[in-house]
């Protein structure tokens, strides 16, 4: 309403809206075309398309914190991991006496660690409201406590960085344990049913995938939503001068608090929907080279766009795809070949490049200073 | 010794600073520094580098605290006890040395996230825009000399501009006392004489603590002058009696 450039959609969002309600129609109806027909799409395509999606989730998660706040997290990997967890405890609870030990209250994992009874930790996740309800919170209140503690004594920049790492890594060794109750280093899976569908049935998957590409259209609006608001202007301000934003009297650790929850609980909705889809979560999932691929994503993808992170997600996850197909030893050469390209050449990420090349293709004489902000809007 | 905004005023002046120190590992960087500023007073502090300005600065606005001595505004309330966002929500600005503004924004938004409205996350993620923003907004860019930028980014201004933004800022915040640290540093002449006028401007209705080295500048001011030494006062007064003071000259001049 102020500058131009805060229209609550532009250009970008609306093609951005426009693929992924087009996908969430066309997928499954391609899916579900007879297996002989020309265009049928294979499952595993749609499953390895809705992984994408949850990852696009999960980086515009991240983009939301460090894009915007300048909050560097290198444990985003966790919150999609809790809320991927909370997901699978409900797929596990769903296998009931069909488990290979057929026990009808326990999940396998448990029978065979001699465990006589549910341990509280799993009370309630039957219930799919209740799970769900998890997944939003689990994550949400360790951002809470977690950013609580950290805004607070004002840890910023890579110390900041340092402690998420840390965050991921402790929580990592956690659930490696088996007593703690989670499977171990197997984690969860063999899962049957969501909501009473088989989780394998073509079917299943193709809703799943379209149920991906909604979350991530409606992330997306409120993602908007905020960094269009007032709120958003006052994230870029802490982005770019925090002292700055605490003497004109804005609680910057109040900011901050707020869209690190947001954030996790986006991140923990794209772990809940990644489950299902890829059939398994284990503590790996933790690992921190997970959540520092998801930085890595979000610079390929342009930072401070939105739709630039779920971009570079998708891109760099196809090149993994494709790489761990034909030449699997070479991946992480071939993603640390990236990060380097991308930051020598493509500073603002493949987004920001476009708009910057369509820029001088507009106004070929304009002189670079003049020329920049009309792309920032 | 907990004055609170209600209790009674224990000075008549606006800031009211007693013996304040404050030492980094060791080094003192203010000893015994008194100072008092009058509502709607202009001063301007001037001192060699290391005299303790942009401590004295530091101290008020809350970044650091003293290890002894009294800091008071507004006749009771205690500064020391508050932190930054406190003591920016009673009406007490800065401007840094840097010029600091937000540099992805515009001229606008800058000025508008400056403004005095509501400052929770409540407020500005789903609250109303104040009813005025935008005469408010009109009548600072003017004042600044900056209409014709208000849709630049902050970043594409020249240092200059970004001094006199950095003011804007200052002003919408509507603060009753503001801190103005070295704002000519880096200004060409034209600039420099350009700010000494906007200033004047703004201490008609506020008052103004500015710290400045420039000589040319503080003349232009036409101010009562507060010359520190060695973190405290060496010298208070017309900036010709201050200049003339022996050891003023001594100070600035080496020995």
């Amino acid at each position: 309403m102020f500058t131009a450039g805060n229209r609550f959609l532009d250009a970008r969002g609306i093609v951005f809206l426009v693929v992924l309600i087009g996908a969430a129609i066309v997928v499954p109806a391609l899916a579900l075309l007879p297996k002989n027909a020309a265009l049928h799409m294979p499952t595993y395509l749609v499953a390895l398309f809705g992984k994408y999606l949850c990852f696009a989730l999960l980086a515009l998660a991240l983009d939301l914190v460090w894009g915007y706040c300048g909050v560097l997290s290198l444990g985003h990997g966790a919150f999609f991991a809790l809320g991927g967890y909370a997901m699978g405890m409900y797929l596990m609870r769903q296998i009931g006496s069909r488990g290979v030990y057929a026990n009808p209250n326990l999940p396998d994992f448990m029978v065979f660690l001699n465990w006589k009874e549910l341990p509280w930790t799993w009370w309630g996740f039957s219930a799919f409201s209740y799970a769900m309800l998890m997944v939003l919170l689990i994550p949400g209140l360790l951002a809470f406590c977690f950013g609580w503690f950290a805004f607070r004594s004002r840890v910023t920049g890579v110390y900041l960085s340092i402690i998420t790492q840390a965050m991921t890594y402790a929580l990592l060794l956690a659930f490696f344990r088996n007593d703690m109750g989670f499977g171990g280093n197997n984690g969860l899976t063999d899962f049957k049913d969501i909501l009473g569908f088989n989780v394998q049935a073509d079917a299943t998957r193709a809703v799943l995938f379209s149920i991906s590409a909604i979350m991530l259209a409606l992330a997306y609006l409120m993602a908007r939503g905020i960094v269009v608001s007032k709120f958003g202007k006052v994230l870029i301000a802490i982005r770019d001068a925090e002292s700055r934003t605490r003497f004109i009297g804005y609680r910057v650790e109040n900011y901050k608090l707020l869209v690190f929850v947001v954030s996790a609980m986006m991140a923990g909705v794209a772990g809940a929907l990644y489950v299902p889809q890829v059939g398994i979560i284990n503590p790996g999932e933790f690992s921190p080279a997970n959540s520092i691929e998801a930085v890595i994503w979000v610079a390929v993808g342009g930072r401070g766009t939105l739709v630039g992170a779920a971009l570079g997600a998708v891109v760099v996850n196809f090149a993994k795809t494709w790489f761990t197909g034909a030449l699997p030893e070479f991946w992480l050469f071939a993603l640390g070949l990236i990060f380097i390209l991308v930051t020598l050449f493509l500073p603002k990420g493949i987004l920001g490049a476009c708009g910057e090349w369509m820029g001088k293709w507009r106004k070929p004489s304009a002189p670079r200073g003049n020329g920049e902000p009309a792309i920032a809007e | 010794m907990t004055p609170t905004e209600s209790a009674p005023a224990l000075t008549s002046s606006l800031l009211y600073l007693d013996g304040v120190c404050v030492s980094f590992d060791g080094y003192k960087a203010l000893r015994g520094l008194s100072l008092t500023l009058a509502p709607g007073e202009m001063r301007a502090i001037i001192g060699p580098n290391g005299a303790g300005k942009t401590t004295m600065m530091d101290i008020i606005t809350g970044k650091t605290k003293p290890d002894e001595g009294e800091v008071l505004f507004a006749g009771s309330t205690d500064l020391t006890k508050l932190d930054e966002v406190a003591i920016a929500e009673l009406g007490i600005g800065r401007k840094f040395q840097k010029p600091t503004v937000f540099e992805s924004h515009t001229v606008e938004d800058n000025l508008l996230l400056a403004l005095k409205a509501p400052r929770s996350t409540w407020a500005t993620l789903f609250g109303k825009p104040v009813a005025d923003q935008r005469a408010r907004i009109e009548r600072i860019l003017e004042t600044t000399r900056l209409q014709d930028f208000r849709l630049k980014r902050a970043a594409d201004l020249s240092h200059g501009q970004k001094q006199w933004l950095e003011i804007g800022m200052l002003l919408a915040q509507d603060p009753k006392l503001l801190l103005v640290d070295e704002p000519v540093a880096g200004m060409t002449d034209a600039e420099t004489a350009q700010t000494a006028i906007l200033l004047r401007e703004i201490a008609k209705d506020h008052s103004v603590v500015v710290v400045e080295h420039d000589m040319t500048f503080v003349r232009d001011l036409g101010v009562k002058v507060t010359v520190l030494h060695e973190g405290a006062v060496l010298a208070e007064g017309p900036l010709d009696v201050v200049s003339a003071d022996p050891r003023v000259i001594e100070v600035y001049l080496g020995r």
